[in-house]
């Protein structure tokens, strides 16, 4: 009882705080933020006032488990559907920009539906919403299941979870309303960037307590990965965001860092948000899906240790690769060049463990489209791992910086890779969190393996075909010796590409459309009537002795 | 016994490996310090390295209404598809004008270099194009250039400049870093009116603010609006540094390391 005084005592004066902070906005997208938080903070206060009553109504749905002999998996549930939302949310966005690059009619006039505003919107609902919503929800299952013990401190544990969807709403409507930083994949402003500072220290307190009760002796690979990639985004976040408000009321900030030391702190970020976001968060995901699917223990474990170690340290120091030929010192470029193809190795390390992991079970590429989704999702990890370090050599770079390409590359390691394990992670998760017997249905995976498959041929060579006309038409020269084209010209030049990249989106979006559907099914607990995917065929006519036929 | 002899050595290396897989603060510890090295390396140099905190002649902070328009610039997300950096290759300095400098972009909180050029880059528009074409632009950008892809901003030429209070914003820029006078600070807000109007005291303002340009932007004399600030301050970029003039050559003969 107490517990729940206090706790409503705390909500409360946040409730107060954030209706103070509406009347003493200085702006109105600051007001509308804090508007949210107040509807965050009342929501939190009458779920603790009415946590009894609650708790039963959720369990009733959810069916939660209350005992201390079972994993907390609760928040993994919510998880799985947060997620499923936030793809959803963050595909359809990126199809509806791809569109307005192709017919600028669709940015409608309106300046919340402007590219400028809707891009931002787009990458952070892919990046943070649904690859950090993911990131969450299997870290939580997998470090409970591999150090054989129950979450830490359940309650903090569920303040991380509401705490980053939180983070979410306030950072995707800030961008429509025209709140932003200015600076690439870190767009929102000061207060919500302190917000998610809060929630990342409980998130790393949770994951560490975790390891610490755990009853296992050795800590698992895959949290090494998970600890690694929340320890450095801490990093990344509190140093790219150092920042000063205009007003402590207000939502404008201003960074510490200019110009050519603030372009080298941001992509020191941005490169790294890539690498230990999307590359080391994933592999922890990697590490425990892949072997459990296949029924096969990793491959090496001295690989692992050595690709590891490795990876977490190169990777650091090849940010300036986004920086070639610009104002920023030619050393700290060519530092970035080599440390970048360096890393190339590591990333082929866990591409290779990954892989080899599937010894003595290769027939379930056949046979299972889940694990055939996770070799493609390596496979397609093992490619983009390699088109990175090639971009990043310079003379290459010359040629593909500022162009479609640098898109393409993205996506093909942000579809491939990181789309293609979650996907393959939540099929797996599903029937087990709700406790089913298989999934709604197989054949479905395999239909949405094949459209995001092709969704993402489409868009990866569409814009290597983009980016390269870009590069090479922009450094055009005649016979005369002047410059043949105009930059409207290599616009319009583009304008095929963009058609074939939103038709790529497409069959990407309506893919995971059909795994919605899949997934709602199975957690309603249908199981579509459907033949199994693989059966040998058995011909009852051929199925006797051949007999000598008398001549005629 | 003698099978298991060439493996002896390298499973000790392994063993101890083990060890730290059973501590959670040792294993932290190595990994926060594996990735702080390389920031650590190649950031900090850039505090105190001459190319990179030099100053070039000409370069000031923005005026108020510079800074009111910069940072719609960068609340509409301009930077997405245009870069404000040019490459020293033969066609983008054809293209765009001289290469830009590391301390061309000394003020701009944030740097705006980009990374993408769906349209061209911005470095040096300031004085390419008329007041009227970029308003005329930005309203409705097919009507200038029918090939292009960028969405309309009609909404700039008809919403009143609401800068807040441009004294606060100058005083956070100085906390920053920004070498903002107090003068300047003091006078931050009669200034962001100053420069749109087109009666205004133009020698005044260069006093504070040398090269500031002092008009009406937007066509619309009477009225002080979104669009006013961003065409200021796309009419100012890339205007500041003379890079072609003896002193600037000079001193790019002397920078090493480009």
């Amino acid at each position: 009882m107490e517990s729940i005084v206090s706790r409503s005592g705390w909500w409360l004066a946040a409730l107060f705080f954030s209706i103070f902070a509406i009347g003493a906005a200085a702006d109105w997208g600051f007001a509308v933020h804090m508007g949210i938080f107040a509807v965050a903070a009342l929501v939190g206060l009458v779920i603790s006032l009415r946590s009894a009553d609650f708790k039963a109504a959720a369990d009733g749905l959810l069916k939660v488990p209350h005992d201390e002999s079972r994993y907390d998996d609760e928040l993994i549930r919510y998880g799985m559907i947060a997620t499923m939302f936030w793809g959803m949310a963050g595909f359809l966005v990126g199809l509806i920009i791809a569109l307005q690059l192709g017919f600028p009619v669709l940015n409608l006039g309106l300046e919340w539906t402007s590219f400028g505003r809707l891009r931002p919107l787009h990458t952070s609902a892919v990046i943070f919403a649904f690859g950090g919503t993911a990131l969450i929800a299997t870290s939580f299952y997998v470090v409970q299941r591999t150090c054989r013990a129950r979450l830490a401190f359940p309650g903090l544990a569920r303040f991380v979870f509401w705490g980053y969807q939180l983070f979410i709403v306030l950072a995707a409507t800030g961008y429509l309303l025209g709140i932003s930083q200015g600076k690439e994949y870190a767009e929102p402003e000061w207060y919500v960037d302190l917000w998610l500072t809060i929630v990342w220290v409980a998130y790393l307190v949770v994951f560490v307590g975790t390891l610490v009760k755990r009853t296992e002796p050795h800590i698992y690979v895959a949290n090494w990965f998970y600890l690694s990639f929340i320890l450095t985004v801490a990093m990344l976040h509190l140093v790219n965001n150092a920042n000063v408000p205009v007003s402590l009321f207000g939502s404008k900030s201003y960074p510490l860092w200019s110009g050519v030391q603030g372009a080298l702190v941001q992509w020191w970020y941005g490169h790294n948000a890539v690498g230990f976001f999307l590359t080391a968060g994933f592999l922890a995901m990697m590490y425990y899906f892949v072997p459990k699917q296949a029924q096969r223990p990793v491959y090496s474990y001295r690989l692992s240790i050595l690709h590891f170690w490795s990876l977490i340290f190169l990777y650091i120091w090849a940010g300036p690769h986004h920086l070639h030929y610009t104002a920023l010192p030619d050393w700290a470029q060519t530092l970035g060049m080599v440390f970048s193809v360096m890393l190339w190795m590591p990333s082929w390390g866990g591409m290779i463990n990954g892989l080899m992991t599937l010894n003595g079970a290769w027939d379930k590429v056949r046979t299972d489209p889940i694990i055939r989704m996770m070799v493609l999702a390596l496979a397609f990890y093992g490619m983009s791992t390699f088109e990175g370090p090639m971009m990043s050599i310079k003379s290459v770079n010359s040629l593909s910086h500022y162009t479609d390409w640098t898109i393409g590359h993205v996506h093909s390691g942000a579809l491939g890779w990181n789309g293609m394990i979650t996907f393959a992670c939540v099929y797996y998760l599903v029937p087990r969190l709700w406790d089913r017997e298989r999934l709604y249905s197989l054949r479905m995976v395999n239909w949405h393996f094949w459209l995001a498959t092709l969704g993402i041929v489409f868009y990866a060579s569409s814009m290597w075909v983009a980016g390269i006309t870009q590069g090479l038409m922009w450094r055009e020269y005649g016979a005369d010796g002047y410059l043949v084209n105009s930059f409207a010209e290599t616009v319009a030049a583009l304008h095929p590409m963009y058609l074939l990249r939103a038709f790529g989106g497409g069959l990407f979006l309506v893919g995971a459309g059909i795994m919605t559907f899949n997934v709602w099914q199975t957690i309603v607990g249908n199981l579509r009537d459907e033949d199994p995917l693989y059966q040998p065929k058995h011909d009852p006519a051929a199925d006797r002795p051949l007999t000598a036929v008398p001549a005629e | 016994m003698t099978a298991q002899a060439p493996d002896a050595a390298p499973k000790e290396d392994w063993r101890r490996h083990k060890k730290m897989e059973r501590n959670v603060a040792l294993f932290g510890l190595a990994a926060f310090a594996a990735v702080t090295i390389g920031g650590i390396v190649e950031i900090a140099p850039l505090f105190w390295i001459d190319n990179t905190i030099e100053k070039v002649d000409g370069m000031r902070p923005y005026t108020p209404l510079e800074q009111a328009g910069r940072d719609i610039y960068v609340r509409e997300g301009c930077y997405v598809c245009h870069s404000q950096m040019i490459r020293p290759f033969r066609d983008e300095v054809e293209r765009y004008g001289h290469y830009s400098l590391a301390a061309e972009s000394m003020y701009d909180r944030p740097f705006q270099w980009g990374s993408k050029r769906t349209g061209p880059d911005l470095a040096r528009v300031g004085g390419r194009y008329s007041d009227e074409w970029h308003v005329q632009h930005l309203q409705n950008p097919q009507a200038m250039v029918p090939e292009s892809v960028m969405p309309s901003y009609s909404f700039l030429a008809t919403r009143e400049l609401d800068a807040g209070d441009m004294s606060a914003t100058l005083t956070a820029l100085y906390r920053a870093g920004t070498p903002y006078t107090k003068d300047q600070i003091a006078k931050a807000d009669a200034d962001l009116k100053l420069q749109a109007d087109p009666m205004g005291d133009a020698a005044d303002l260069n006093k504070r603010y040398p090269k500031a340009q002092v008009r009406d932007f937007d066509g619309q004399p009477d009225k002080l609006t979104e669009m006013d600030a961003l065409v200021a301050y796309l009419q100012m970029l890339g205007t500041l540094v003379d890079v072609n003039a003896a002193a600037a050559q000079e001193d790019l003969a002397k920078e090493k390391g480009r």
